[in-house]
């Protein structure tokens, strides 16, 4: 079988903030279709390793592959840094983030934020922005909220458009960063269903999150970090099913 | 009705003249200000200190007394330069410092510093996760400047700079001291002929008065623009 390249392959990646080292050595392979979960207490390094996959955190060590490309490092004074900033915005092209706190663009309308980056980093022409744009809104179930600035938005709308700008590179893999954590309870499940979504039509996921329903339910697999590490990681039926570790079976007891 | 005993057409080119040069000034300033801004938040120790040392410099000296420095001092600065060539080389040439492009140089170098730093603090008031979303899109650092940074840190900036412009508008008087034919001079050589000093005083306040309001309508519908997306309250 000709091997078709990994989306995305990180390898050992480490990273420290002064003297504390949050990552301690941290390795993810997606495959095509793949919806990995990273979940763990706050501080557990889940949001910075995520961060560290394209490249808005820098990682002190470890390996990083895109499509099969292996992004270059060089050493400078001030520590670790891309060889090659080009590469690294191809790179970043590729791989869409949803952010915890939106980040919507506030000076352009919804439809504006969608087209913004397929235009002018992909080149695309804008007649053609603009359609996909309108296919993406509609599937968001955001149609009516096209000319809307995000200001006029409530949360879950905004988090929404924030996937279609997303959808909007086709990228190879997706990057959520807890995408329901800012959002009111009842606006979370709107959000939920638009990613399960996704993950059926086979989108490659990377999802930090503290929904351990969409782990379990939608995840090929779950990784669960403590301090930096990998606790325990595997399919979520055994992870979240029948966790091992102790400190697992106590993150994933009830609260209340 | 004021009479101007025949001055009406030589203040007009005088207000003309202030105009260009307010107008010349604060492209000179904006520009100026947006690289001391960026200078002061880049991570290059030369080019923070450089930038330092500009504002501390200008903003620490009174306007009149570096408009002289500059133009006086200049064109002895100047005036060396061309003696040694002669003497060393016998290249012969005279350079006389233009009123205009010295007004011009000054104000704009003036308010340069003060342009950076409302810059910079209205770059600083840009929500990083706004470019870090840009980035995170594969957006290069000039696109994320221009599509933005720079569209978001204007609604910051408008306020300061507005405050500035007026202020710039008003320093330009001073270049009369330097022998340039702005309004003011116009006004201070007709008033010493015609013994009607307030006449023409007159005049000439309501003159600025007209361009500062006009600025004032202008800036008020700038801040409309880059305010869109950031509702009523905010």
């Amino acid at each position: 079988m000709a091997a078709t390249p990994i989306p995305l392959e990180v390898r050992n990646i480490k990273k420290r903030f002064g003297d504390t080292e949050v990552l301690k050595g941290l390795s993810l392979q997606a495959h095509k279709g793949d919806v990995i979960t990273l979940i763990g207490a706050s501080g557990s390094g889940k949001s910075t390793f995520l961060r560290c996959m394209n490249l808005l955190e820098q990682p002190d060590e470890g390996d990083l592959y895109v499509h099969g490309e292996e992004i270059r490092f060089k050493n400078t004074r001030r520590g670790r840094e891309p060889a090659d900033w080009k590469q690294v915005v191809q790179m970043r092209a590729k791989l869409s983030m949803v952010f915890q706190s939106f980040n919507l663009w506030a000076h352009m309308t919804l439809l504006e934020n969608i087209i913004e980056a397929p235009i002018h980093v992909l080149g695309k022409p804008k007649k053609e922005a603009i359609e996909h744009a309108h296919a993406l809104l509609e599937r968001v179930g955001l149609t009516a909220r096209a000319n809307a600035y995000p200001a006029q938005m409530s949360g879950g709308q905004q988090q929404r458009g924030a996937i279609a700008r997303a959808l909007a590179m086709d990228p190879e893999v997706m990057l959520f960063d807890e995408p329901t954590s800012a959002l009111d309870p009842e606006l979370v499940g709107d959000v939920l269903n638009v990613m399960h979504g996704l993950a059926e039509e086979g989108r490659t996921m990377v999802v930090v999150t503290h929904e351990m329903g969409f782990a379990r339910d939608v995840s090929s697999q779950v990784i669960y970090l403590h301090e930096g590490m990998v606790e325990e990681a595997g399919p979520p039926e055994e992870l979240i099913g029948n966790p091992q570790s102790p400190r697992l079976q106590q993150f994933l007891a009830p609260k209340y | 009705m004021l009479d101007l005993h025949g001055y009406g057409p030589r203040l007009l080119e005088g207000a003309g003249v202030t105009l260009q040069l307010a107008l010349l000034s604060l492209l000179l300033a904006v520009v100026l200000g947006l690289i001391t801004a960026s200078a002061k938040m880049s991570r290059s120790w030369l080019a923070h200190r450089t930038a330092t040392l500009y504002t501390t410099v200008i903003r620490g000296v009174p306007d009149l007394v570096l408009m002289m420095l500059l133009f006086f001092g200049g064109q002895i600065g100047v005036n060396m330069i061309t003696d040694w060539l002669y003497y060393q080389f016998d290249i012969d040439i005279f350079i006389n410092i233009n009123e205009f492009v010295a007004g011009v140089v000054t104000i704009g170098l003036i308010f340069g510093a003060y342009m950076g730093e409302t810059f910079r603090g209205a770059f600083m008031a840009v929500d990083h996760g706004q470019i870090e979303a840009g980035k995170a899109y594969g957006m290069s650092n000039s696109l994320v400047f221009r599509r933005i940074r720079f569209p978001q840190m204007m609604r910051h900036a408008l306020p300061g700079l507005s405050n500035n412009w007026m202020v710039l508008l008003k320093t330009t008087a001073l270049v009369s001291v330097i022998g340039l034919s702005d309004m003011v001079r116009v006004a201070s050589e007709a008033s010493k002929a015609t013994r009607e000093p307030f006449t023409f005083m007159i005049v000439v306040a309501l003159i600025y008065l007209l361009i500062a309001s006009v600025s004032e309508w202008i800036f008020i519908r700038l801040q409309k623009r880059y305010d869109i997306g950031y509702g009523e309250a905010d």
